[in-house]
């Protein structure tokens, strides 16, 4: 079997690491292909996806302190809150807009996070107003002493926006701890890369703004681990941020309400799929013989009952009551 | 030469006041425009204030220490050269004067007598309070919230209920006097004239009948009806006397002044006609004093006959011939107007035979005396050529019904066609 | 109590409550070592040092920005933004975040922030250093808008705002900076967000107004007495969310309202509170609302002929009231 290099011990994870990285990869594709389903059956308005991107958002979330540290996630980061503690159940009940959803208790579209217990900022639907945030997040903990890492996504479509370009600037100058992984993805909607960014890469930009760039294969969830545990340990040491632009794929449409057939080629799209990670990493695992056949059906079984079980009790709960629209305006009289 | 003013400049945007630190001239020195003449400190910045003028410094105002407001003196230049007709304030100098008094013209004007405020109106009904007693000390006369709420604090509310006739009959106008009706205008859009069209401008007269028609025709519901009066005997007095009445009175027996008579006396019997509406009640007036409508020009009097039952034939032709004179004359008085409680006019002197008159507000009815025609009737089983008049009356339903004046009218009628030189009495 | 100008009453209010919570946080552009441009935090870089009294970058989206993500931490960060009319870069920031950040994650997360600006005319600083943007953010449910008058009031609601558990901007009137003085007491007091204040007591007239609108009523009411007239003055000090029950109690007292504001007239803060009235005051109303403001033209121009007619001033005030009176 193991002709293949052991990568991940290099990285110094362990085999149990690697597999629960995977499980979570698997989770998040799977749940992701419910919603699909849900939303195909009128069951649910909306759905944004993470197809494609879950090696990078899994890859760089297990380098990073998942206890201490924050995250400022952008839409598409179904694989990052799950490894932020967000559980199946509470994404149902996003995705279904029922009253115990942790992110806004129904109020926002799915995909607009938000968690303060695991420290997952909440979101809105303009893109890149997160970076200044989690510069803020930085800028506070350093203020404090606490030496955590603030860690930012977002698609290469928003560093086109000032926000990314002032965010950026503030934390260069300021030399704060926090790591910003645009998940490029090759596509604005449907507009693609080379009408977006005229530079060579997003990574390119960081040297403006004094830190780093580095381009990564967002296919690979171990190389991104790499670099985001690099891009951690130069945070807890003082040394500044980190821009990393790791180079994802889209494999489905922009949302439930594009098509993308539209804009890109059967080829293309083709072409793509044989990219997956969730293939490849499976690959990998199963050549270094971590994934067997057996912990693979078991885990795939184990994920569907989650997920099965998830969606009829997010489907069966309760909605906010319609007066509830006017809860939580402005702080409650008498605090909190 | 002339002395100029320094000022304090103003440096920076929110400063409105600066400390002059040290004096960089003295009195006596001579400066060039933009020289440094002092230290400035203000809470923004620190400065040298240049000089605005070229010239000789002639007194320092300000001393150092002082703390002066932007724009206030600190010191005076004498300019060399000047006729000293520049503006001395670097400032904007000029101050409109927007706010300067515009003199109360409002003082007699009462076109807002009536517009009255939500809260106006609301005070009024829960404290029932007529409002046409109240004063308005508002624009336009217009009464304000706060003479509504004097009103009350004073404790004297002024009640509909409690107004009575008094104040109805006393304000009662002649359409004669060019008054300042408080009827509001028609709020139709007046017509504009076209090319070739005349614009008569309105007069004052004019406007004063204009209002009072509009205030009779718009406030009297009016009631028509019409009788026919043979005459015939009367037209025979009256040529049998009217030669000799005029040789010995100087002036004409007109047949008006029979019809004045017959309706005198029949409104002595029928007191319902010679009343007036006021609101909750019906006034029926003691004295009889008949209006008659007398045209000039384009204006129309409308001169009283007082106490005309009890008058003679002659006393009223009389009355009528002078006031008519008058009228012309433009000697009407405010007394010689005032006081008709029933009018009678005289359409036939126009040629007219049959019309609808307006009622003079606030009288209750009107009786037209259309001419005298010559027609066959058929009477005593034959045709025989008589002379006929048709009287017509315009009634206030309101003070006045069908039966009433049917009854009336019929008197008049009986009174006129039985006037014959055997019981007819000229004087 | 000491008497103290209108930016003496800022300075003052920054650093006891930066004394009282380590937690407040100033930054800005020149915020530091030069103590602002109109020198607000004069004084405070030298006692709290450049952590706590941050010059940043001219980046007016991040300054909101990197203070949302600050205060959702759990800081108190006050943000200067140098004039109220360079705020536009921010709007998104304001707007879409921090406005909506409690409600969005249902009250999960919360932003306690502060961003302060100098704002209004009369100072020669043409378009870009007159404007009132007030309006541009009273639509906005989740923030709080603060615009007091007088030095009593700058200090009793900074610190209110320092304290508030929610966003809420601050707009200080740059002419009143130095031009307006007051008593303000040495205690540690602080003001209620959101409730309007009687300034003046009358019985003829209501003027509502706030800010440097409320001096010049006041200006205007004192020579009006000598008529006969007498202005009850209603200062908003908090233009959102409105304090309705004061407004409606205030036009209701003599029924006659003058509405002023130093912003353009259509679409301002008066354009509501003449609403709130109209719902609620018909049958206490004498006379139509009336509205002072500005000109519907984008801002005040520089040259002085043009920035005075612009401006509301106190014989503008005391002409609009006197004809009101007359009504």
């Amino acid at each position: 079997m193991s002709q293949v290099e052991n990568r991940h011990s290099e990285l110094g994870l362990s085999d149990e690491q690697v597999l629960e990285m995977y499980r979570t990869m698997l989770l998040a594709r799977k749940i992701d292909e419910r919603m699909w389903l849900l939303n195909r059956a009128g069951k649910i308005p909306f759905v944004i996806s993470c197809q494609g991107q879950e090696a990078a958002q899994i890859g760089a979330s297990y380098a990073l302190n998942l206890d201490k540290d924050y995250v400022a996630p952008y839409y598409r980061d179904l694989g990052v809150v799950l490894a932020f503690g967000m559980t199946t159940r509470e994404l149902f009940l996003a995705a279904f807009a029922k009253a115990e959803d942790p992110n806004s208790g129904g109020r926002q579209m799915p995909g607009h996070f938000g968690q303060k217990k695991n420290r997952i900022l909440t979101g809105s639907s303009p893109v890149t107003t997160q970076l200044p945030h989690a510069v803020g997040i930085a800028l506070a903990a350093k203020m404090d002493g606490e030496n955590i890492a603030s860690f930012v996504t977002l698609g290469e479509g928003s560093s086109n926006q000032g926000d990314f370009h002032e965010g950026l600037n503030f934390a260069g100058v300021q030399k704060l701890p926090v790591i910003t992984m645009v998940e490029n993805n090759k596509y604005a909607i449907s507009v693609p890369l080379e009408r977006q960014i005229a530079s060579a890469s997003v990574a390119d930009r960081g040297v403006a703004y004094g830190m780093p760039g580095y381009q990564v294969n967002g296919n690979d969830p171990l190389e991104v681990y790499g670099v985001v545990k690099e891009a951690h340990e130069r945070a807890m040491n003082g040394e500044g941020p980190t821009l990393i632009e790791a180079m994802t794929e889209r494999l489905t449409a922009h949302s439930s309400d594009d098509n993308d057939k539209a804009y890109r080629s059967a080829e293309e799209i083709e072409e793509m799929k044989k990219k997956d990670s969730l293939i490849s990493f499976a690959q990998y695992l199963r050549d270094v013989g971590v994934l067997t056949e057996e912990k693979e059906q078991a885990l795939n079984k184990e994920i569907d009952d989650e997920i099965n079980q998830a969606t009829d009790e997010a489907e069966n709960a309760p909605y906010a009551e319609p007066e509830d629209a006017l809860k939580y305006v402005y702080a409650e009289e008498g605090g909190e | 030469m002339a002395v100029e003013k320094v000022e304090m400049p103003q440096l920076g945007e929110s400063v409105t006041e600066g400390t002059i630190s040290s004096w960089l001239v003295g009195v006596g020195d001579q400066v060039n425009k933009y020289d440094p003449i002092a230290e400035v400190m203000t809470d923004k910045v620190n400065a040298e204030v240049p000089s605005s003028f070229t010239g000789k410094i002639t007194e320092l105002v300000a001393s150092e220490g002082d703390t002066i407001e932007v724009g206030g003196l600190i010191a005076y230049i004498d300019v060399e050269g000047s006729d000293g007709g520049s503006e001395a304030s670097s400032g904007s100098g000029e101050q409109a004067n927007e706010s300067a008094e515009e003199p109360s013209q409002a003082s007699q004007d009462q076109s807002m007598k009536k517009r009255y405020s939500p809260a106006v109106l609301k005070l009024a009904q829960e404290n029932d309070i007529d409002l046409n007693q109240v004063e308005g000390s508002g624009k336009g006369g217009r009464i304000t919230r706060k003479d509504v709420e004097a009103v009350i604090a004073s404790g004297q509310v002024p009640q509909a209920s409690t107004a009575t006739s008094e104040p109805q009959v006393a304000s009662q106008q002649q359409p004669s006097q060019p008054a300042q009706s408080t009827q509001p205008s028609s709020p139709s859009p007046a017509p504009s004239a076209a090319q070739g069209d005349v614009e008569v401008p309105v007069s004052g007269v004019r406007k004063a009948i204009a209002q009072n028609m509009v205030k009779s025709t718009t406030e009297i519901p009016h009631a028509w009806m019409t009788v026919e009066v043979d005459v015939t005997n009367l037209v025979k007095l009256r040529d049998q006397k009217k030669d000799e009445f005029k040789q010995k009175e100087g002036y004409s027996l007109t047949y008006f002044a029979f019809f004045v008579k017959a309706v005198a006396q029949a409104l002595k019997e029928f007191p319902e006609l010679n009343s007036m509406w006021a609101e909750d009640k019906i006034i029926q007036k003691k004295d009889i004093n008949l209006s008659i409508a007398v045209a000039s020009d384009n204006q129309l009097f409308v001169p009283v006959i007082k106490h005309a039952d009890d008058k003679s034939v002659k006393g009223i032709a009389k009355d009528i011939v002078e006031l008519a004179g008058k009228a012309r004359d433009g000697k009407l008085t405010n007394d010689d107007m005032s006081g008709g409680t029933f009018t009678v006019n005289n359409t036939g002197s126009f040629g007219s035979v049959q019309s609808m008159g307006v009622i003079n507000h606030p009288q209750a009815a009107i009786l037209q005396v259309e001419s005298i025609v010559k027609r066959p009737v058929y009477m005593d089983g034959m045709f025989a050529a008589r002379d006929m008049v048709n009287l017509c009356l315009s009634l206030d339903h309101r003070v006045l019904d069908g039966l009433i004046c049917g009854q009336f009218l019929q008197r008049v009628k009986s009174i006129l066609e039985s006037m014959n030189d055997d019981n007819t009495s000229i004087y | 109590m000491a008497v103290m100008s209108y930016i003496q009453a800022v300075t003052s209010a920054l650093k006891d409550e930066m004394e009282r919570d380590d937690s407040v946080f100033v930054l800005g552009e020149d915020v530091g070592q030069k103590g602002g441009v109109f020198k607000a935090t004069e004084g405070l870089y030298d006692q709290f040092g450049e952590s706590r009294v941050m010059d940043t970058p001219l980046t007016e989206s991040a300054i909101a920005g990197v203070g949302i993500g600050a205060a959702m931490y759990g800081k108190r960060p006050v943000a200067e933004m140098q004039f109220a009319d360079f705020i536009m870069p921010a709007v998104n920031q304001i707007i879409s975040e921090a406005s909506r950040i409690r409600y969005r994650s249902n009250n999960d997360w919360h932003c306690p922030m502060v961003i302060r600006a100098p704002y209004g005319g009369g100072v020669h600083g043409a378009l870009y250093h007159s404007q009132s943007v007030e309006a541009v953010f009273a639509n906005q449910p989740g923030l709080k808008i603060v615009m007091p008058s007088t030095p009593y009031d700058v200090k009793g609601l900074l610190k209110a705002a320092i304290r508030d558990d929610d966003p809420v901007l601050f707009f200080e009137h740059k002419r009143a900076y130095r031009l307006i003085k007051g008593e303000v007491p040495d205690d540690d007091y602080v003001l209620p967000i959101g409730k309007a204040d009687v300034k003046r007591d009358g019985d003829d007239i209501t003027v509502i107004t706030y800010g440097l609108g409320v001096h010049f009523a006041l200006e205007a009411a004192e020579k009006l007495e000598e008529e006969g007239i007498s202005a009850h003055i209603l200062d908003l000090r908090t233009v959102y969310p409105l304090d309705q029950e004061a407004i409606i109690e205030a036009a209701k007292k003599t029924g006659k309202v003058l509405l002023v504001t130093e912003d353009n007239k259509e679409g301002s803060i008066m354009s509501e509170v003449s609403a709130i009235i109209s719902e609620n005051c018909l049958f206490d109303l004498d006379s139509p609302v009336q509205r002072l403001a500005g000109p519907d033209v984008p801002s005040m121009p520089y040259a002085p002929t043009m920035e005075k007619y612009f401006m509301i001033n106190p014989d503008k005030l005391e002409k609009a009231m006197r004809e009101l009176a007359e009504f």
